[in-house]
Formats: C-alpha cells, structure tokens, sequence
C-alpha cells in the first residue's frame, strides 16, 4: 500500500536526520530533571516530617506541572516537526517524482500524516506516561483518569498536527509555522481568559474564551484532561492551569475530533487540488 | 508501431494559466508510440509546464490530455510512466540504492524484482562505487544520473526526461544519448525536453518547438530520403543541354560561375542526379546535400532571443 510505504518513509527520515534520537534525548532529560525534584522533595517531607495529606497535595500539584510542560511541549515538537513536512516538500520539488506515481495524492498526505502521528504518539507515551510512572515511583501519587488525560493530550497533538498539515498545503514553510503557533497561541490566551473570568465573573471574557476554543480547541482539550486527572483539592485552586473553574463539555471534545478530521480533510482535498 | 495504435501521448488545445500569465496557450501534440520525441524551446517557452501537465503535476486551465490511452494523471497508467523532473531533487537522505527501492516499491514492484533490477540499474548509470554514500553527498551531475535510474527503475512504457542532460559530463551525455536509445529499442517511448540541440538531433525521431506557450513548427528527424533537400555543387564543363536535363529531378537548378544550386524533393534521386551530371561530362568537384541543422531551424522557427 502507497500509504503505508510513505508513512514508513516519515520515520524513516526522522530517524535519519536524527530527529528521533534528540526527541528521546530531550523526553530522558526531562524525566530525569522531573525525578530528581521530586526526589529532593521527598527528602524533604522526611527531613520536616510534612504531614502525608499536605504530602500528597504537594507531589500532586507538581505532577500536575510535569504534566502541563509535557502537553506544551509534545504540540510545540509536533508542531516543528511537522511544519516542514508538506510545504518543503513542493518547495524543493521532491514531490514531484513522488507524486507521479500509481498512488493517490490523498494516500501520500495521509501517509505521511500516519507517519508523523506514529512519532508524536510514541513521543507523548513517552513523556507522558514517564512523569506520571515516576510520580507514582517517587512520590506514590497517581492522577485520577490518566488513561483519559493522556488520550486528550494525544488528540491535542494530532489536531496540532493535521492543522499544520493542512496549512502546509498552502503556505510556505516559515508563514505555516507562524501561523499554527499564533492559532495555539490564541487558543493558550483564550484559555487564560477564560480562567480568569471564573475568578471575576465576567460573563464576556468567558465568551472570548469559547469562541477562541472554537477557532482552536487545543487548550479546551487540555483544560478537560486536567479536569479527569486532578486531585480535588488542586482544582480548588482559582487561578491556575489547573482549575477547574470553566470545565471544557464533552461536546467541545467532539468539536475538537470534528476539527482534526475536517483540517485533515481539507489537507487532502487541497493536495489533492493544487498544483506540485 | 502501427497507425491502428493510439499515440502514446496526445494533447489537445492543454492551456496552463498562472494567475495572469499564461504559461502554455495551447498545446496540441500526438506522441506515437515508440518514438523519441524531442520538445524544444527558448527559456520560459512552457516546456516543463506541458510536461507536468501531461503528468498531472499541474492541473490545466482548460483542455484534455490522454497518455498511453487514459486521461492524464490516471493513477493505473501511471505505473507505466517514469519521469525525471527538470529540478531532480530526491529524498537526500537516503543512498541510491534505498531511493530505487522506494521509487520501485512505489511502483508496485516487488521484492525479488527490485533485487535484481537496482544493481542493473546502479551499474547503467555509473553509480556503483557511490552506493553506499547518501544523495546528501552528491553532485550535480551524479544525482542526476540517480534521477535518471530513478524514472526507469520499473521499466516503464513512456519516460519523461525534462533536461536529462544539463547537469552532466561529456560521458554522462553519451550515456544519456545510449540510455534513450536503449529505451527506445525497448519499445518504449521517450518524451523529451533540452536546449541542447546537437543531442536532441541524434537523438530524437522527431521534435517541436514550442514558443509563447505555443507549438511552432514540428519536424519528423528520421525521414532522411523523404523530405526536400537542397544541394550545393561545384562543376565546370556544364552544357546547357546537361542542366536542362536536370529538370526531371527539379525545377530550380540555377548556375552562378562553377556554382550550381538546386533541390530535390527527395535524397533518394541524388545519386542518379549525380550519375546524370557525370554521365553529361560536368567535371564536378563537389556536391553537397545541405541539410539544414536543428540548430539553424530552431534559431529560424523560435527567432532570434528577443530576451525573456
Ligand atoms: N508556478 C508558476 N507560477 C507562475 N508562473 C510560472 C510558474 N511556473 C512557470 N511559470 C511561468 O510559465 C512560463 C513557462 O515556464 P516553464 O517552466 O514551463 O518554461 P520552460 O520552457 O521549461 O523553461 P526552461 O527552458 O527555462 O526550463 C514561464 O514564463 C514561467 O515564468
Ligand atoms: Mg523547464
């Protein structure tokens, strides 16, 4: 199958270029960085005889973090990565012997689509399932849903990675970039807007925040997987990535898998349409 | 190759527009099957276009294009075309080798096929000693000859060259020149773009020109008995009655000094026209069939470089 042949060439290049070796390099580093503060916050509870509740709360709220930089930074690498992928492709014309032969258009893109979906996700497995593998180890703390968590954060890659895919099919390298960085920027700003209305009861900045959640639900998939994962108490606090004070519904998370299907849809109708 | 077969590509009236600019006006064209087809023309005269039109790289603004007998750009047919692209940029990362499999593999040819066939091919082209360096590491002219084993890895029925040429050494020209023949003899058909006329004359069995997006003028190379040709000779001792006998073969035979000038409409009578003249006892010096170059045609039919 052609799709299949150009998703393998996708890992294939990563691995080559050494893109998978510095993503592990990266994701090793930051575990470690991760347990060795959990570790020297361990010693500490030992060393002030902290009490096991407030114990608990504090090595959840810091797996809260570690979990937060993971999302930030498994859409930030998808993203990079990615942004190249379609556009340098008809830049520098590689395409071409490519796509003259017996396989669709829409079977090359979603190959490579699949490709790069196979890396984020393993890169996400990796990062994600390690910070809470070692909260768990060092500090015996386990979020509530992590499976859930980790599927939301994992939906929040592919749709960075589908609406990047699909702007590559009409932009150059560097203006996708940029513009899929300003969409999840706007999406970040709209979250904390939102946030912050809990704590003013601002019925208008609350909109602002729905309507950046429609043109980008990336941070609504985020605020939602808090929501599985958090402790009671860490929700109680208003003012933080972590409250719970607006709650993202399940209809945004449909919204959200709409989007990612729909970007990735047009992505192969427009190259599929465009000329190479 | 019989006229009962359709032509391996035909276009009709394709017309590619980029916003205002019209890069191909209409293009018209029959391709029979088997033939080395040479597509000439100035700078920015619309060559590359038509063939990714023909490829269906580029989508036409109006028109319709079969190649060997589907719609352009048919995904079956397309098993049976190769193509080396005028910027023949490959994924550099991997070795050639790797990129005849993944060329191949895209193609649809199998595992044992490829194992045969990629040697062969890395052999042809000159590569073997650099088969295990990666594209990254090459040359011009040695990813070129890459790109070339690249459009012929599955043995395909109709090649696309888009200046197969321009990169390479004297010898990697030669070898080019012995690979389309090679093609050719082996039944398929060869479609290609240059600017080097010298190479599409010995090459080619037939070209068009194409200016302004437009085809000019077109010429069937291989037909040297058929066709007119003129011819320049030196003769003294030239009786009347001997020139007028030269009007069984032409009309327009005219002597200036020892100069006589003539055509005919065809080579094959040169050698009695020749043992007319003998025969008459006309002392001739010289006789010389002049065929006129591509080079002056092409300068004559796409005028002179005006700029672009
Ligand atoms: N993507 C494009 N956008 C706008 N104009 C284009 C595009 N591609 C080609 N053109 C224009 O179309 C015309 C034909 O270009 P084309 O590349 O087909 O020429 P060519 O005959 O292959 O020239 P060369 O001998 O230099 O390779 C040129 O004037 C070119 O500027
Ligand atoms: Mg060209």
């Amino acid at each position: 199958m052609g799709w299949a042949t150009m998703a393998g060439v996708t890992i294939r290049e990563a691995a080559r270029k050494r893109l998978l070796w510095t993503a592990l390099v990266v994701a090793v580093g930051f575990l470690v960085l991760f347990g060795l503060a959990l570790h020297y916050q361990v010693q500490d509870f030992a060393a002030r005889s902290t009490i096991p509740f407030l114990r608990y709360q504090i090595v959840s709220a810091m797996l809260m973090i570690g979990l937060y930089v993971v999302d930030l930074l498994a859409v930030l690498m998808t993203i990079l990565t990615s942004v190249e992928t379609i556009s340098g492709e008809i830049a520098s014309g590689t395409i071409q012997a490519i796509a003259i032969k017996p396989v669709p258009r829409w079977q090359l893109l979603c190959g490579k689509w699949v490709g790069s979906a196979v890396m984020v996700l393993a890169f996400v497995a990796l990062t994600f399932g390690g910070t809470i593998v070692v909260a768990w180890w060092m500090g015996g703390v386990v979020p509530e849903h992590p499976l859930q968590g980790g599927l939301l954060v994992s939906l929040e890659c592919l749709l960075a990675l589908a609406v990047t895919f699909a702007a590559g099919t009409w932009f150059s390298t560097l203006t996708n970039g940029v513009l899929v960085l300003g969409l999840f920027g706007l999406a970040f700003m709209g979250g904390w807007l939102e946030q912050m209305s809990g704590f003013t009861e601002s019925a208008r900045l609350v909109t602002i925040g729905i309507v950046t959640s429609l043109i980008m639900p990336s941070e609504a998939l985020w605020r939602r997987a808090v929501f599985e994962m958090q402790t009671p108490l860490a929700g109680a606090l208003p003012f933080s990535p972590f409250a719970t004070v607006s709650i993202p519904s399940a209809t945004m998370i449909g919204y959200a898998v709409c989007y990612l299907l729909v970007a990735l849809g047009v992505a192969v109708w427009h190259f599929h349409a465009r000329d190479l | 190759m019989t006229d009962r077969q359709a032509p391996a590509i035909r276009a009709e009236d394709l017309r590619k527009e980029y916003g205002r600019k019209v890069a191909v006006r209409r293009l018209s064209l029959s391709v029979p099957v088997g033939t080395i087809f040479g597509f000439l023309g100035p700078n920015g005269a619309g060559k590359s276009t038509s063939i990714k039109m023909l490829l269906d790289l580029v989508r036409p603004t109006s028109g319709r294009a079969t190649v060997l007998g589907a719609p352009a750009g048919d995904v079956e047919t397309r098993r049976r075309i190769g193509f080396l692209p005028e910027h023949f940029r490959f994924y550099d990362w991997l070795t050639p080798p790797e990129l005849l499999r993944l060329h191949g593999r895209l193609c649809g040819m199998s595992a044992v096929r490829l194992r045969e066939r990629v040697p062969a091919l890395l052999d042809l082209v000159g590569l073997t000693p650099h088969r295990d360096k990666r594209l990254w590491e090459f040359s011009k002219g040695m990813m070129q000859r890459a790109g070339l084993a690249q459009a012929l890895v599955h043995e395909p029925d109709l090649v696309f060259l888009d200046e197969p040429t321009s990169g390479l050494d004297p010898m990697g020209r030669r070898l080019v020149r012995d690979i389309i023949r090679a093609e050719r003899d082996r039944g398929a058909t060869v479609f290609l773009n240059s600017h080097l006329l010298s190479e599409v004359e010995v090459t080619c069995d037939q070209v068009a020109f194409i200016r302004d997006g437009e085809i000019v003028a077109s010429r069937d190379l291989r037909d040297d008995g058929s066709g007119r040709v003129g011819v320049v000779a030196r003769v003294r001792n030239l009786s009347a009655h001997a020139l007028a006998g030269l009007g069984a073969w032409t009309s327009d035979a005219a002597l200036e000094g020892d100069e006589l000038r003539f055509s005919v409409p065809s080579a094959i009578v040169l050698p009695d026209v020749l043992r007319h003249l003998v025969g008459a006892g006309a002392d001739v010096s010289s006789f010389a069939p002049q065929r006129t170059s591509l080079e002056e045609l092409f300068v004559r039919i796409v005028g002179e470089d005006r700029g672009l």
